[in-house]
């Protein structure tokens, strides 16, 4: 029986809530990571019994939560630097560091195993190397280092479709390739987006972010550079045969309204105190950009296996 | 944050209580998806 707590016990802290050990996960960044492994996964070739797909994408969103949880445990004092994650559970004194790496590496090899013993060891040597590539490659080497960090580190991200697909074939082909390539094209313009916006807390604690190292108009520049990259790299899977005209045309007009939207992020220069509309849009967009390319992505699957465009 | 006063520590006491609930929910949860994954793979 555990003895009693008075205030002689006065050094107990008190537990985190199992709320903060979620919000360590990501929760919004990990939806997006399920439903690009999801897309993955019912674009692929073939079918998987539907508890192997639940357990797949389980795998997916776990490994997703502790490569976040130990970003989070890594760089826990420089969000407490920044006003938009000072409140995050270890900045915030709600959860201890070692609770939280205690957590992110049982998240990890939880899912590699599970992964591993359940679906295929190809998807869990994939699921492996995208957690060791977000919270070693990018977190710990690359973040502090360059401001090409979100471009290298953006393959990060682009893993979840790349296993999805794995975890119903078996191995990887051109088409996950391709997917992974959206991904990791897509990445630059929407995190650099974001960071004009919120360029003065990076800057406050050091992070060699794009805008903070290069200056405005060189991201600027990037931004459309890489969104008028993506447009070919999206249409690739239909010009290669791998989709669909739905797919393809989808693709083409989501992609030229990206490149449409940064036109006028890169034409633009910001003062202090600029309400940054079009770069916050231009943001926002990215998030449904990618939403409704994956989700086209299945639909002209679905629609190609019932036979609908034949 | 330490414990010191009564309200802490029924603060704990609560903090504790719904822990536990979760990580047993999740033992059920993986208990079921293991078992369903045996039987899948059968």
């Amino acid at each position: 029986m555990q003895p009693a707590m008075t205030a002689r016990t006065a050094t107990v802290p008190l537990p985190a809530e199992w709320r903060d050990f979620f919000a360590l996960t990501k929760p919004r960044v990990m939806s997006l990571v399920i439903f690009t492994g999801l897309c993955g996964l019912l674009a692929a070739p073939g079918t998987i019994h539907p508890v192997l797909g639940f357990t797949a994408i389980l795998c997916i969103a776990l490994g997703a939560g502790g490569a976040a949880t130990l970003n989070q445990w890594w760089e826990a004092d420089l969000d407490a630097g920044m006003k938009r994650t000072a409140a995050r559970p270890i900045p915030g004194g709600r959860m201890d560091r070692t609770s939280a790496r205690d957590f992110g590496v049982a998240l990890s090899v939880g899912s590699v195993l599970l992964m591993g013993l359940a679906i295929g060891w190809l998807a869990a040597a994939i699921l492996a190397v995208s957690i060791l590539y977000y919270a070693v490659v990018y977190t710990i080497w690359l973040k502090p280092r360059t401001p090409q960090n979100i471009v290298i580190g953006g393959g990060a991200g682009a893993f979840p479709p790349v296993i999805g697909w794995v975890a119903v074939t078996g191995d990887v082909t051109l088409m996950p390739v391709l997917l992974f390539a959206i991904i990791f094209m897509w990445t630059p313009p929407h995190f650099w987006a974001l960071a004009l916006f919120v360029q003065t807390d990076y800057a406050k604690v050091g992070i060699p972010m794009m805008p903070v190292v290069r200056g405005q108009a060189a991201t600027r520049r990037q931004i459309l550079l890489y969104a008028a990259a993506l447009l070919p790299v999206a249409a690739a899977p239909w010009w290669l045969g791998g989709t669909g005209a739905i797919y393809g045309l989808t693709a083409l007009a989501l992609s030229a309204l990206f490149v449409a939207l940064a036109v006028p992020v890169a034409r633009r220069r910001a003062e202090a105190g600029d309400p940054m509309g079009p770069e916050k849009r231009l943001f926002a967009y990215s998030v449904f950009y990618l939403f409704a390319l994956f989700a086209t992505l299945v639909v002209d699957a679905l629609a190609r296996q019932q036979g609908w465009l034949s | 944050m330490a414990i010191v006063t009564p309200d802490e520590l029924a603060e704990y006491r609560r903090r504790q209580k719904a822990r536990n609930l979760a990580l047993g929910g999740l033992l059920v949860f993986f208990v079921v998806l293991f078992y369903a994954i045996t039987i899948v793979r059968m």
